[in-house]
């Protein structure tokens, strides 16, 4: 039982802040968080492991720092962690990233054979959910996206059942393996990285590849070569004029309330509430 | 009216989402924008056509015609009757190879996230996720496709300069809904999907649908609470005054990662985008991961304790007071201007 997880090291989002004079993001001191999703991926792979046996690969693209990421994958329970860097990689749109990560995965597949690849579904910082849907079709393995539990899995028979949230409900899918799934955080919980894994994380150093070695990729595929969007501009959202404000404490509750109510009904927005209308009276 | 294809037609497309035989909205909303968009890259050559997959949905392509487009590409099959991504994959890429689209707008719904990167995949060129606006490059003559990034703090503009089609997904309810024509004809093109269920890796054994079908995204009246419910009781409280209204109820993210509410009530970057006729916002301090999926309502009240919240800055009108007192006496107003059927004067 071999599960590839792909990870991205991103800004915590929550935290950003933009220089409002230039629009840009502020990078000195933004903390860096693995993708909240791919966490949960993670742990999803390390029980399948934890049951079945075999191994977790991790790899991820991004720039060196993102090894610290992959040293924390190792103490969630991954076995292997590997880092995709190059300048050359830079300023990859989801087309180039989608080609990057299924490209190493053919590595990873000639060495070993992989029964499951593991996505977040999306990643917070672009928030676009297209790399993994991308890597599936490169791959040209099942996808299931969405994906929020597994409720049987047999490496044997090579199959699988996965739930998936859609706008309807939950959609039960059969699919067989190797599988590409992007995962909700419901898929499993994440618990506490026991002793071994931090022992044996603290002296691990992840496996690094360029993109020359040691499986070259295609030139015209990666960077700003194999990216067919670029960032026309880029820009922070133009504030919009803010409303009146009506302080209960000045003009009292009722009248608060009225005039709201008199603002919506002359706005003439809801059907529920004659346009004529006044405000309640008390 | 139909326009004859020629060397020079640039084909604008939108994908007609359907599902059981009930085409999503979005698919109307993005032929809207299709026609402006062809009105402002090629009044004479740009048509505006659309691609549908399903079983027996062959009527859909008539209220395609009606909200604009002059050509529906369909192809019907048993194996398209449930949404998959490799069929419906396969399927789209091979008429985008044979017909060659300039652009190409797929609703940023569950199924459409998933379409679009497989077939922007197959096909080998860009996609650009949620744009909130879409314009045409007066100076480039290409797609602007503008989206908000590093959840919702920032704003970027993305092009696709050399490679065909430009592909873009917009959330539902970004875009206005279009008026539809009465009626319109258009031109019916069936293409065979050529794939055996045999083929197909997936299959769905059943679905467990959602206890209530909470349609947030397209309500007209939105009461929303926030973290500044303090806790979950607050929440009968919010439900009864979009009930007074007609509307119903939605959160922000903080109350459904404590648990208190199911996501499908989160509006939001990570929930969903609603662009009610009536916003109402207690308790929320509204953070930009909120306000980007709100902040389109026509009429936004917001109700805060605290008159710094940045909620205010989005708001028609504020009502600075405890939301605990205002939304009663909110609901004690609202039914007195109803008539106070079971109001006490």
């Amino acid at each position: 039982m071999h599960t590839v997880v792909a990870i991205k090291q991103v800004p915590d989002t929550s935290n950003v802040r933009i220089n409002p004079d230039t629009g840009t993001l502020i990078r000195e001191g933004a903390p860096v968080i693995i993708n909240p999703y791919d966490v949960h991926a993670l742990e999803m792979a390390v029980r399948l492991k934890e049951r079945f046996g075999g191994k977790v690969t991790v790899l991820t693209m991004g720039p060196p720092k993102a090894a610290e990421a992959l040293v924390e994958c190792i103490e969630q329970g991954a076995d292997r962690g590997i880092l995709i860097t190059d300048r050359k990689f830079a300023a990859a749109d989801t087309l180039a990233t989608s080609y990057v990560i299924a490209h190493a995965i053919e590595a990873i597949q000639a060495e070993e054979p992989v029964d499951l690849l593991l996505f977040g579904k999306q990643a917070i910082d672009g928030d676009t959910a297209q790399v993994g849907p991308g890597v599936a079709s490169r791959l040209d393995v099942p996808l299931i996206s969405y994906a929020i539990q597994i409720e049987a899995f047999d490496p044997a028979a090579r199959r699988a059942i996965v739930h998936r949230r859609i706008e309807q409900g939950i959609e039960v899918l059969e699919t067989s393996l190797p599988a590409l799934l992007t995962v909700e955080k419901e898929i499993a919980a994440i618990r506490r990285a026991p002793l071994p894994n931090l022992i044996r994380a603290a002296g691990y150093q992840p496996e690094v590849w360029s993109a020359d070695a040691p499986n070259p990729f295609d030139p015209a595929s990666i960077g700003i070569k194999g990216s067919p969007t670029i960032v026309g501009k880029a820009f922070t959202p133009p504030p919009k004029e803010a409303g009146e404000l009506v302080h209960v404490a000045d003009v009292g509750l009722a009248a608060a309330v009225s005039t709201a109510l008199a603002k919506i009904a002359a706005a003439g927005v809801v059907a529920t509430l004659p346009a004529g209308a006044k405000g309640g009276s008390p | 009216m139909t326009a004859q294809p020629t060397q020079q037609t640039r084909r604008i497309w939108v994908f007609i989402e359907q599902e059981d035989g009930a085409p999503h909205p979005v698919s109307w909303e993005l032929l809207g924008a299709a026609r402006r968009l062809a009105a402002e890259l090629d009044a004479e050559h740009a048509v505006v056509e659309g691609v549908l997959l399903g079983h027996q949905v062959a009527p859909i392509a008539q209220e395609a015609f009606r909200y604009g487009a002059s050509r529906v590409y369909l192809i019907d099959d048993p194996v398209l009757a449930l949404y998959r991504n490799l069929p419906y994959a396969a399927g789209v890429s091979r008429l985008v190879q044979s017909y060659q689209p300039e652009i190409f707008l797929v609703g940023a719904t569950t199924l459409g996230r998933d379409l679009a990167s497989a077939i922007a995949t197959r096909v080998q060129t860009g996609l650009t996720a949620d744009c909130t606006e879409l314009t045409i490059d007066p100076k480039q003559q290409i797609l602007a496709a503008t989206r908000p990034t590093f959840g919702g703090n920032l704003m970027a503009t993305i092009l696709c300069r050399q490679r065909r089609p430009q592909m873009a997904t917009v959330r539902p309810r970004v875009l206005p809904m279009p008026q539809p024509l009465a009626e319109a004809a258009g031109e019916l093109i069936r293409e065979p999907l050529d794939m055996a269920e045999e083929e197909v890796p997936v299959r769905r054994l059943r679905l467990i649908p959602s206890q209530q079908q909470l349609n947030l995204e397209y309500a007209d009246v939105i009461v929303a609470g926030g973290r500044g419910l303090g806790g979950p009781d607050g929440l009968p409280l919010l439900e009864e005054l979009a009930q007074a209204l007609g509307g119903v109820l939605g959160v922000s993210r903080p109350l459904v990662d404590a648990g208190w509410v199911s996501a499908e009530h989160q509006v939001g970057q990570t929930g969903k985008t609603v662009r009610p006729k009536l916003y109402i916002a207690a308790g929320i301090s509204g953070a930009v991961q909120h306000r980007v999926g709100m902040s389109g309502a026509d009429f936004i009240l917001a109700i805060n304790s605290d008159p710094q919240a940045p909620i205010f800055q989005v708001a028609d009108l504020g009502i600075v007071g405890d939301l605990y007192q205002v939304a009663p006496e909110l609901i004690r107003q609202v039914r007195a201007l109803q008539g106070g059927d079971d109001h006490v004067r």
